[in-house]
């Protein structure tokens, strides 16, 4: 942020010209994240408020959709997850105590654990494919599948499938954001840019990173979990 | 910049004009005021865009039979109207140029907190800006700006999708200058001002930032959603395959009433600073018109139902939401009467900027006291659908919010561009959108009420009388917007230069000099009073 010159810049690493001092900075960083992330409550809540509005509406057809999805998978998803909020968290605390060396090696692992999702989501989406339930795209569900989907009314489970993809696909791209910033983190890391005194870019980071985490924590048991299979 | 302090080699005092020429400076610029100048320039181009586009309706209903285009074409004017118009003029007026010049002058701080996302805000504006010039240009669009389902997703064959993205994508920069402005307001005041001693144009832009920050992201979910069933054919709203029309409209409603607000709060925020600036006294009940903005903001989010009365909402929903409705009176009720309390035994003069604003408080009155006739459930049954509804929206809209935003640009332009525009040309304009403005849209109170529905390209001949004289007031109004234009222009060369403070107004903004440094202040100041001290001002002057 201090590619921003002025006569009046103190000198501070990471201290942008509009603040008085890294305090007030780190102070309006934190609230900026956190409003964001009502932006984010906000623009989830919109198609949560949706599903929820058509869940009532077909309740069958939901309960059969969901059927069709593999719980297991989603659980071990979960897991992995949550695994990649605790390295993240383990990261800033790194930044805290000024650990340049493990801080990026969580900074890593949390990227890694976040591939590990976004690859078994890929595997998840495939699998659609196969059989032949993307709405709009490739939508002729047979056998089994369809034997799921029948009770409930196949185009109703249509609209099942529509908010699935469009709930993990946003789900997804938020996390693929993340990736991206978590690269960047890394990059800065290891050119020791963050102190004990300067690391809210980690701080923020790690929020957005808990916060898509925390979306899936809802979208596993409203998609994965509809009717008491378990 | 940093060694600029120490060559000193040009005469002129370094501001945020002359700090840096080319236009590299200016697209890359992270300063609040250059980026402000960015948005004056590209609202400026959408808002002649939009006008355009109104001007071939109002020659179209010259004739009953329609007197230019196809009816095919006339739907696709009166969309585009009001999507560039609210989308991209509008919303982003008073705050994104206002308040981005504003809001860091008048709490003290050198920026916005974050420079490079406000930039980043224009150029977000900019992409969606041109998605939707160009799906004017291939083919248009012709859902009304209010896109409904069924027909915006199944069945319009126009260019949908580009305008989706365009809306979708302009909604992220309003987001952004919500937060920026939210988190400036509250973490880089100066020391000494305290929340009461604020001016209430912060008041009201922090409300209307509450605004974009909690309602954009929804019309963002709801475009999504749009667009998707429009490209994959899916049934998100469409009843023929099981979706709800009216989970769209409850969506896109919960934002758009409350982007009402968006536009008619920033000038609410304006009209306060000039009253009390040209009446020479502290705004009557201060705190009450500082909370009156944010109860506006908090209960605009509760009424979009009342856009929905004759739609199959249930009929106990629509009670809630007219009584709701109603509630909203109650703060811009309090609002207008303290201004004319503030008025009572102030020393009043008529400069170009109190003429706007009291242009303001009288048209959104008749716009506000309209809005309740749609709020109440019986007459809006009558009243849905008719020129009523166009000529209240524009009372506020165009009476209100550009009436503030031209107030405000005059009230502002000597600490903008440095230079002084000539006052009799000024009130010469005001006057001129006045009579131009009424001549327009009342007559259309009187057509909505008569019947005449919104949206139609002919009408039955008996209303031609009236229809034109909202035509010939359109001319007039054309006029008095194209006058500020030239004489703006012109100031910036050759207008007189102005002092620091050419009103003598309190607030920090007029304690730097006109135009600001680059980094608003030399030193960053200790506010000691309450926001228009001028009382203080005359006893010192005594």
């Amino acid at each position: 942020m201090s590619d921003v010159e002025s006569p009046l810049q103190p000198d501070h690493v990471g201290l942008a010209h509009q603040f008085e001092d890294l305090d007030q900075q780190q102070q309006s960083d934190e609230l900026g994240i956190w409003l964001f992330l009502v932006t984010e409550i906000m623009f989830f809540g919109g198609l949560f408020a949706s599903y929820a509005i058509y869940r009532s509406f077909y309740f069958a057809a939901f309960e059969g959709g969901s059927h069709i999805l593999d719980a297991r998978i989603g659980a071990v998803n979960t897991m992995v997850l949550l695994g990649s909020s605790l390295t993240m968290a383990l990261s800033v605390r790194s930044a805290q105590t000024g650990n340049r060396r493990a801080l990026v090696l969580f900074l890593i692992a949390t990227m890694i654990l976040g591939g590990v999702f976004l690859g078994v989501k890929a595997y998840e989406y495939n699998q659609k494919f196969v059989e032949h339930v993307v709405p709009g795209l490739d939508w002729a569900p047979q056998g089994e599948v369809l034997a799921h989907l029948a009770p409930g009314g196949v185009q109703h489970a249509q609209l099942y499938f529509i908010f699935y993809f469009a709930m993990t696909g946003l789900h997804a791209i938020h996390m693929v954001i993340g990736m991206g910033l978590l690269l960047w983190l890394v990059l800065r890391g290891r050119k020791g840019s963050f102190t004990p005194q300067y690391f809210a870019p980690v701080e923020v980071v790690g929020l957005y990173w808990h916060f898509v985490d925390i979306v899936w924590i809802f979208l596993f048991p409203l998609l994965y979990l509809i009717g008491g299979r378990y | 910049m940093s060694t600029a302090t120490l060559e000193p080699r040009v005469h002129a005092p370094r501001n945020y004009l002359n700090a840096d020429y080319g236009w590299k400076s200016w697209l890359f610029t992270l300063d609040h005021k250059r980026i402000a100048l960015l948005y004056l320039v590209s609202i400026t181009f959408f808002f002649i865009i939009g006008g355009s586009f109104a001007v071939l309706m109002r020659i179209q209903l010259v004739e009953p039979q329609g007197a230019l285009v196809q009816p095919e074409t006339y739907n696709k004017l009166f969309t585009l109207h009001g999507v560039v118009m609210i989308f991209f003029f509008l919303i982003p007026s008073i705050p994104a140029v206002l308040g981005n010049f504003l809001v860091p002058l008048m709490v003290g701080a050198r920026d916005l907190a974050f420079p490079k996302l406000n930039l980043l805000s224009w150029y977000i504006y900019i992409v969606g800006g041109m998605f939707t010039l160009y799906s004017a240009i291939a083919g248009g669009v012709d859902t009304g700006w209010t896109f409904y389902t069924p027909y915006s997703s199944t069945y319009s064959n126009t260019q949908v999708t580009a305008v989706a993205i365009g809306v979708f994508i302009t909604g992220f920069s309003s987001i952004l200058t919500g937060l920026n402005f939210i988190v400036t307001i509250h973490k880089m005041r100066a020391p000494g001002l305290t929340w009461f001693r604020l001016p209430l144009f912060i008041w009201a832009t922090y409300a209307t930032s509450i605004i974009m920050v909690l309602g954009t992201p929804v019309l963002a979910i709801t475009i999504f959603l749009l667009a998707l069933e429009h490209l994959f054919h899916v049934g998100i709203f469409s009843p023929a395959l099981g979706g709800d029309p009216l989970l769209f409209q409850h969506l896109f409603w919960f934002y758009s009433h409350p982007a009402v607000y968006i536009m008619i709060l920033p000038a609410m925020g304006v009209v306060s600073e000039i009253i009390a600036c040209f009446a020479r006294k502290r705004i009557f009940g201060y705190k009450i018109v500082a909370f009156s903005s944010v109860a506006i903001a908090v209960l605009g989010f509760l009424v979009w139902g009342h856009h929905m009365f004759v739609t199959g909402q249930s009929v106990y929903a629509g009670l809630i939401f007219s009584l709701l409705s109603f509630l909203v009176a109650i703060p811009s009720a309090v609002k207008v009467f303290n201004w004319t309390a503030t008025l009572y035994k102030g020393s009043i003069s008529f400069d170009a900027p109190m003429l706007y604003a009291m242009g303001f408080i009288g048209l959104f009155t008749m716009g506000g006291l309209t809005g309740l006739f749609l709020a109440s459930l019986a007459t809006d049954v009558h009243l849905n659908g008719t020129y009523f509804v166009v000529a209240h929206f524009h009372y506020i809209m165009v009476g209100g919010a550009v009436m503030g935003y031209l107030g405000g640009i005059h009230f502002w332009w000597p600490k903008i561009s440095g230079r002084k525009y000539p006052n009799g040309w000024a009130a010469l304009a005001a006057a001129i959108i006045f009579i131009g403005f009424n001549l327009t849209f009342f007559p259309q109170f009187v057509l909505g009420y008569l019947g005449m529905p919104r949206r139609y390209a002919f009408y039955p001949a008996e209303f031609q009388f009236l229809n034109v004289m909202s035509s010939a007031g359109a001319t007039i109004l054309g006029v008095g917007y194209l006058i500020p234009l030239i004489y703006l222009i012109w100031s910036m060369r050759y207008g007189p230069v102005a002092e620091p403070n050419p009103w003598g107004a309190t607030g920090l903004e007029w304690q730097t000099p006109s135009p600001p440094p680059t980094e608003n202040f030399a030193e960053i100041p200790v506010v000691t009073e309450e926001a228009y001290a001028y009382d203080e001002q005359e006893a010192a002057h005594e």
